[in-house]
């Protein structure tokens, strides 16, 4: 396509992006068609709000942590190199291609999938999901008639059930432990979500 | 004069012993022609026609002015309907009243089982079978909103080209497999000569094979959604629900006209080819250009917002109606009419019509779809039947061969291109799943006369549909739970998988909208874009800047504060929201709860019943039986409004933690909240929380307490508002403020934190909001509206009520009402 390689030019240090991310050409296009669609004011930078204006995104219960996700601490904006980084996360985990020790894990492999999901809860980066962070989301995932009560007694429950180490608080090795198995492949492979972004982005250049 | 009222009088008596043979028959035998007249005629509701029934009555008695009349005639027709409606309707609710018939017997099975009996009454009192059937009655009056309400009854709402693929493959190859695989071997048992039906030629086997290859699994849906099998599975079998009669109409009409052809010749098959593209894509076509009118339409009726309905109700049924007038796919075209206004419309009329439209829209396919299967069995008893045990037999068998065989067959093509591919489980369901329904029962009663084998066709696809709908529906939902086909989301693991793999589907659903909608195709992808940039401007009244949500946003406050008007005096939700704090301060004490299995269920239950579905899901698996309720959408959006304003307002962003605390920068910042919401203050700091977590948790635990909707606290925004405000005298509220506010020094911090976050909104500067410390700096500024434009705008004049000033009684009531209020949680517990 002409128009890839057009597009492609434009953005710099393309092939170290695609490198790192194992994003296709065309993954990276659409991804600039996109991040540019978003980026009303063109600066080259998304802000909040861009991600904001999403109107379906704006219905989501954890919309803003997902929104959070994309900017690391003390940034106000994500250029699109980051915004592919974290993208990447979503790709569809390589099976085929066997571990490889000597190469850093890959940013779609199932732990950091996993890292990712934990880190919408542990917004204080402190490497544990502590009683109220678990609280808080969970309000925000519930609705409202459940009674703060309820809430706290679910919360102490989930973090009963999984804390390994009696400290109150989940860590991401805790985290991991939970036995995701099923419902992490349902989310990540088939179920209500199998043509999620990530999934399209993998399938239509599969090898 | 005399001769007239002579003539007009035996009009009347034909016309009474016409409709005296459909006593008690059925509401569209009534609006069936009388006999006499040339089928295709459009004759629709016929009281016009007895209408002239009174004027004569009392000349032709020639009588004196009579005291007292009846006359039955006049309003018989619209008499008989209603009873009949009525009838079904009665029917349905005794089904729901024991819940767990409908749970193993398929709605669809009681319906028929109820016919059979009516049909049996009529038949011992040799009542004439109604002439429910005719084809145009059928076809003009059941069809249309039958199929329309299958589409807003079961539609799921994800409809993106990923998951549709295999449904049109499925409903348009499958279809045709079916037939012409079920018509050959037919054909094939036809020169059996045991079974005496070799009279069959092959055209009749395939016109039969193409009725009752009309797969309606109207049943399996309600199963599915109630198990709630995987969303692929789902949408392939609605959508085989819905396109399939299209194509079933289309061989139907092709293969009626080739059984009166004495040879088929070559080219015949290839004109039927070309036929039934036209009558599909021009189905399709008429649907988008009478979609398209009435999304046209629908910008000029902001000021008549009472008849938007009416357009939508009238143009679809013009697009089915002009459909059938060049007898192309009528129920294409309503669907995608249907389809395309849906697009449009939404952003045109108001929020009240599209509620009435739905509504509506669900009422009326309720009602064809209980009355079809109704008089299913009606027809059954009192039809005369023609029983063939080798034919019957064999269109059993091979009917569900084929179909099984199409299944894996079809599933092996295409699941090479799928990511996620049909298995053995979803397959099997699928093949089993083919319930045959009205379609077919109404394709082989329209069958004409000229048809040599027409009764032993009638009794095979009642038997067909019969077999099909009470032993295969019924068995289905064991079927589905002893082979544990793969579920959307109903296995009960522990607490922690509930909620995390919860939180990873919205994750997931969010970056896919962050994402957008992605599809292969550079035409569909030209085609949006030519849509957003004209198509779109036509339909649409004007666009402007704030989207849907806004306008809806801007509805919900306006409702939020008129409920608030309504409430507030002397409701006793203004205390409840104080009473987990009660209990609150009771349970922080104890530094671990021990649960028991009852509680473990109930928690179970609360997560599974009240989490957030993923986006519009919630909508998607709308059941029959109840109306979509968006109410959860209202939840979520009155939470996050703020993202809104961001949006909106020039304000910048800082995070996700900034994105809490500025989400109610709109509400006072003052201490008031404070007076509001000690239940959290006091939780966090009973637990010895530390800077972080107080910081963290506190923004949106005052959320949840502010959010309108919730029923505890429904009356909290204004009422926060005016104490800002000072407006209340009480010195009740004045004093806890004071005391709270003094006390705790986290509990400033974090007010003050809040302030800066509002006020910083409109500072560009960068700030790190991790950084507590950081607040006070410019907590100083309580403009915490300036960022705002839309949504603050209307709120600000509602605020300052003196009704607020009923609040204090309130909160002090609400220790004496504590008891009344305790959450069920508590009072479940052993």
């Amino acid at each position: 396509m002409g128009s890839t390689n057009s597009t492609l030019s434009k953005i710099p240090n393309v092939e170290e992006l695609m490198e790192e991310t194992g994003f296709t050409p065309a993954h990276i296009v659409r991804l600039y068609d996109r991040f540019e669609a978003l980026d009303k004011e063109k600066t080259g930078h998304l802000r909040p709000q861009d991600f904001g204006a999403i109107n379906r995104l704006a219905m989501n219960p954890i919309g803003d942590r997902i929104i959070g996700a994309f900017f690391s601490p003390g940034q106000e904006t994500v250029d699109f190199h980051s915004f592919v980084r974290i993208l990447a996360h979503f790709r569809p985990a390589d099976k085929k291609h066997p571990k490889d020790p000597s190469m850093p894990e890959p940013v779609n492999s199932r732990t950091s999938k996993l890292k990712f999901a934990f880190q919408l809860y542990d917004q204080d980066k402190d490497g544990k999901i502590s009683r109220a962070e678990l609280l808080q989301v969970l309000r925000s995932m519930l609705e409202m008639q459940v009674t703060e009560e309820q809430l706290e007694s679910i919360a102490d429950r989930t973090i009963q059930e999984a804390d390994l180490d009696n400290d109150d608080a989940i860590s991401f090795e805790e985290f991991r432990k939970v036995p995701l198995g099923r419902a992490r492949r349902l989310t990540y492979q088939h179920g209500p979500l199998q043509h999620s972004a990530p999934r399209i982005l993998s399938q239509p250049h599969r090898k | 004069m005399r001769t007239m009222g002579g003539f007009s009088q035996m009009k009347l008596a034909v016309n009474f012993l016409t409709i005296g043979l459909v006593i008690l028959s059925l509401p569209c035998g009534s609006y069936t022609e009388i006999p006499p007249k040339p089928p295709g005629s459009l004759t629709v509701l016929p009281p016009v026609k007895p209408a002239g029934g009174p004027q004569a009555f009392p000349d032709a008695e020639n009588s004196n002015l009579p005291a007292f009349t009846m006359d039955y005639a006049r309003i018989q027709v619209p008499f008989e309907v209603t009873l009949w409606v009525l009838l079904a309707s009665f029917a349905k609710i005794g089904f729901h009243v024991y819940h767990k018939i409908t749970f193993w017997v398929p709605e669809s099975c009681l319906l028929i089982s109820i016919g059979l009996i009516v049909g049996a009454i009529m038949h011992s009192v040799h009542e004439e079978p109604p002439a429910v059937l005719s084809y145009n009655v059928f076809f003009l009056f059941m069809l249309p909103p039958h199929r329309t309400g299958v589409w807003i009854l079961y539609a799921p709402r994800d409809r993106s080209s990923r998951t549709w693929e295999p449904v049109l493959w499925f409903a348009v190859v499958g279809t045709l497999w079916n037939s012409i695989g079920i018509g050959m071997s037919l054909y094939a048992v036809c020169q059996i000569e045991a079974f005496e039906v070799q009279d069959i030629n092959l055209q009749e086997n395939m016109l039969f094979a193409a009725i009752i290859s009309a797969v309606d699994p109207v049943a399996v849906l309600s199963v599915f959604e109630d198990v709630s099998v995987n969303e692929q599975l789902y949408i392939v079998v609605f959508g085989e629900c819905l396109f399939n009669d299209a194509v079933t109409v289309v061989l139907y009409n092709m293969f009626i006209f080739v059984a009166d052809m004495p040879v088929v010749e070559p080219v015949d098959v290839f004109l039927g080819v070309a036929r039934f593209f036209v009558v599909g894509l021009g189905g399709m076509g008429f649907g988008v250009i009478f979609g398209f009118v009435a999304s046209f339409t629908t910008r000029f009726t902001s000021n008549v917002r009472e008849i938007e309905p009416l357009f939508i109700f009238m143009y679809s049924y013009l697009a089915y109606l002009v459909a059938e007038l060049f007898s192309i796919s009528s129920i294409m075209a309503i669907v995608t009419c249907a389809l395309t206004m849906k697009y449009y419309v939404e952003e045109n009329v108001s929020q009240r019509s599209c509620t009435t439209i739905r509504h509506v829209v669900k009422m009326l396919g309720t009602i064809s779809e209980t009355l079809i299967f109704f008089f299913l069995g009606v027809v059954t008893i009192t039809t005369e039947h023609e029983w063939n045990w080798g034919y019957i037999m064999f269109t059993l068998l091979l009917a569900l061969v084929w179909r099984g065989l199409g299944v894996l067959v079809l599933t092996q093509i295409i699941n090479p291109f799928r990511t996620i591919p049909f298995n053995f489980k979803d397959q099997f369901i699928l093949g089993y799943g083919g319930l045959r329904g009205a379609i077919s029962f109404a394709l082989v009663f329209t069958l004409p006369d000229s048809i040599g084998r027409k009764k032993l066709f009638v009794t095979t696809t009642i038997c067909m549909i019969m077999f099909t709908v009470f032993i295969q529906g019924i068995s289905i939902r064991p079927l589905i739970e002893f082979i544990n086909v793969r579920r959307t989301n109903r296995n009960l693991e522990t607490i922690n998988v509930e909620i995390h793999s919860r939180l990873i589907e919205h994750t997931i659903a969010g970056v896919e909208d962050l994402c957008g909608q992605w599809s292969h195709y550079y035409w569909k992808d030209k085609f949006l874009k030519f849509n957003n940039r004209i198509l779109r401007k036509i339909p649409i009244r004007d666009n402007r800047a704030e989207s849907s949500i806004v306008a809806l946003y801007k509805k919900l406050e306006l409702q939020n504060a008129m409920g608030i008007l309504d409430t507030v005096s002397g409701d006793i939700n203004a205390g409840s929201s104080i009473v987990p704090l009660h209990e609150e301060k009771k349970s922080s004490g104890k530094p671990k709860r021990k649960f028991v299995a009852a509680d473990l269920m109930n928690m179970h239950d609360i997560l599974s019943k009240n989490m957030y579905k993923i986006r519009q899901r919630t909508t998607a698996y709308t059941t029959k039986h109840s109306l979509p309720n968006d109410s959860r959408t209202k939840e979520i959006l009155i939470r996050r409004h703020t993202s809104i304003r961001r949006s909106l307002g020039p304000g910048s962003f800082n995070g996700p933690n900034e994105a809490k605390s500025q989400k109610y920068f709109s509400l006072p910042p003052g201490k008031s909240l404070d007076s509001k919401f000690p239940p959290q203050r006091l939780r966090h700091t009973g637990n010895d929380d530390d800077e972080t977590m107080s910081e963290m948790d506190y923004p949106s635990a005052r959320s949840r307490f502010n959010q309108p909707s919730r029923s505890s606290s429904r009356a909290m925004l204004p009422l926060r508002r005016l104490n800002t405000l000072t407006e209340v005298p009480s010195s009740s509220v004045v004093d806890l403020v004071d005391e709270r506010s003094g006390g705790r020094g986290a509990w400033g911090r974090g007010m003050s934190r809040l302030n800066s976050s509002s006020s910083d909104s409109r500072i560009p500067a960068p700030r790190r909001h991790h950084d507590p410390s950081n607040g006070p700096d410019n907590g100083s500024s309580g403009d915490h509206g300036s960022g705002d434009n839309g949504p603050e705008g209307e709120q600000q004049p509602l605020s300052p009520t003196p009704a607020w000033a009923a609040e204090p009684g309130d909160r002090d009531d609400s220790g004496t009402q504590k008891p009344l209020l305790r959450p069920q949680w508590k009072t479940r517990k052993p």
